[in-house]
C-alpha cells in the first residue's frame, strides 16, 4: 500500500465529517428520525409518512452547493465514469440501498452510532465491496 | 412547520458537510476505495469525524420517546443479520465503486448543476423505483 500524502486532506476530511455527524444529531434530536439519505428518499418515492421533513431535508442537501457558493467557490467534483457506467451504477446503488435499508449515512454514520450490528455488519459489507470493485475496474481490467 | 426548518437546516448542513470533507468528489472517494493504488485515507477520517459527534449525541438521546420538538422517536427496530441486507450492501458497494457516489454527494453534486451527477441520481431512483415493484418477491428477507 502506498498512500498519496499530496491528495491527504486531514483538516477538510474532520471537519466536513464533524458537519455530517451534526446534521445527523440534528435530525435525531429536533425531528426523531435517522438521517439516512437513501431511507429519506426511499421514503419520498413509497409515500412514507412525513412528507414535509423529507422533502426539506433532501432541498437541503441539494441547496448546499448554493449555499457554499456565497462564501467561496465549489471545491472540485470530477466524475470520471461515462454514461452508460453512471447509469449501471445508479441503478446498483438505488436497488441495493434499499434491499440493505440503507447508505453510507444511515448504516455507515447513524447506525455506528447507534452502536447497530447490522449497520456494522451492512457498513463492512459495503466499503469491501466498494475496494473489491475499485481493485477489479482499476487494477484488473486496467480501465 | 418547526420540524420542517430543522430538517431543511439538517440537511444543508450535511450537504455542507460532504463538499467540505471532500466526500462529494467522485475522484476522491475512488482515491479512497483505489487501496491498491495511490491511496488517499482522507475519507476514513471523514467517518471517524461523523461519528465522533454523532456517537455520543445517539447514546445519550436513544432512550427517549419524543425528539425536543416532541416527535416520536422514530429508530429502525429491525436487529436481523440476514440475506436482503448483504445482498444489498454488496449491489450498492459495487455501483459506488464504479461511479464514487454514494446518494448524499449524488444529490450535492446534482445541486451543483453537474449534468453526470443528475445522470447518476436519476438511475438511483431507478433503481429504488425497481426495489419498489420487484425486490420483495425476489428475495426472501430471511434465510
Amino acid at each position: 500500500m502506498t498512500i498519496d500524502w499530496t491528495a491527504f486532506t486531514p483538516v477538510t476530511a474532520l471537519a466536513g465529517g464533524a458537519l455530517i455527524g451534526l446534521a445527523s444529531v440534528l435530525l435525531l434530536i429536533f425531528n426523531g428520525r435517522i438521517a439516512g439519505i437513501s431511507g429519506v428518499l426511499g421514503g419520498l418515492l413509497e409515500g412514507s409518512s412525513g412528507i414535509g421533513w423529507r422533502l426539506a431535508f433532501i432541498i437541503g442537501l441539494l441547496a448546499a452547493p448554493l449555499a457554499w457558493q456565497l462564501f467561496a467557490p465549489l471545491p472540485p467534483i470530477k466524475i470520471e465514469a461515462g454514461y452508460p457506467t453512471l447509469i449501471a451504477a445508479g441503478l446498483l446503488v438505488g436497488f441495493g440501498t434499499r434491499l440493505g435499508s440503507g447508505c453510507t449515512s444511515g448504516h455507515g454514520v447513524c447506525g455506528l452510532s447507534r452502536l447497530s450490528p447490522r449497520s456494522l455488519v451492512a457498513t463492512l459489507v459495503f466499503m469491501a465491496a466498494g475496494f473489491a470493485t475499485v481493485y477489479v475496474v482499476r487494477h484488473l481490467l486496467a480501465v | 412547520m418547526k420540524t420542517t426548518v430543522t430538517a431543511l437546516l439538517a440537511g444543508l448542513i450535511f450537504g455542507l458537510g460532504l463538499l467540505l470533507s471532500g466526500m462529494a468528489n467522485p475522484e476522491k472517494v475512488l482515491g479512497f476505495l483505489d487501496i491498491a493504488g495511490a491511496w488517499d485515507p482522507s475519507l476514513a477520517l471523514v467517518m471517524a469525524g461523523a461519528i465522533a459527534v454523532s456517537l455520543p449525541a445517539f447514546q445519550l438521546f436513544k432512550g427517549r420517546k419524543e425528539s425536543l420538538l416532541k416527535e416520536t422517536l422514530q429508530l429502525p427496530t429491525n436487529t436481523h443479520i440476514d440475506r436482503r441486507l448483504v445482498i444489498g450492501g454488496l449491489m450498492f458497494g459495487i455501483g459506488w465503486g464504479l461511479a464514487g457516489f454514494c446518494p448524499g454527494p449524488a444529490l450535492v453534486a446534482s445541486g451543483a448543476g453537474l449534468e453526470k451527477a443528475l445522470i447518476f441520481t436519476l438511475a438511483m431512483l431507478a433503481g429504488m423505483g425497481i426495489f419498489r415493484l420487484s425486490a420483495h418477491k425476489m428475495i426472501p428477507a430471511r434465510g
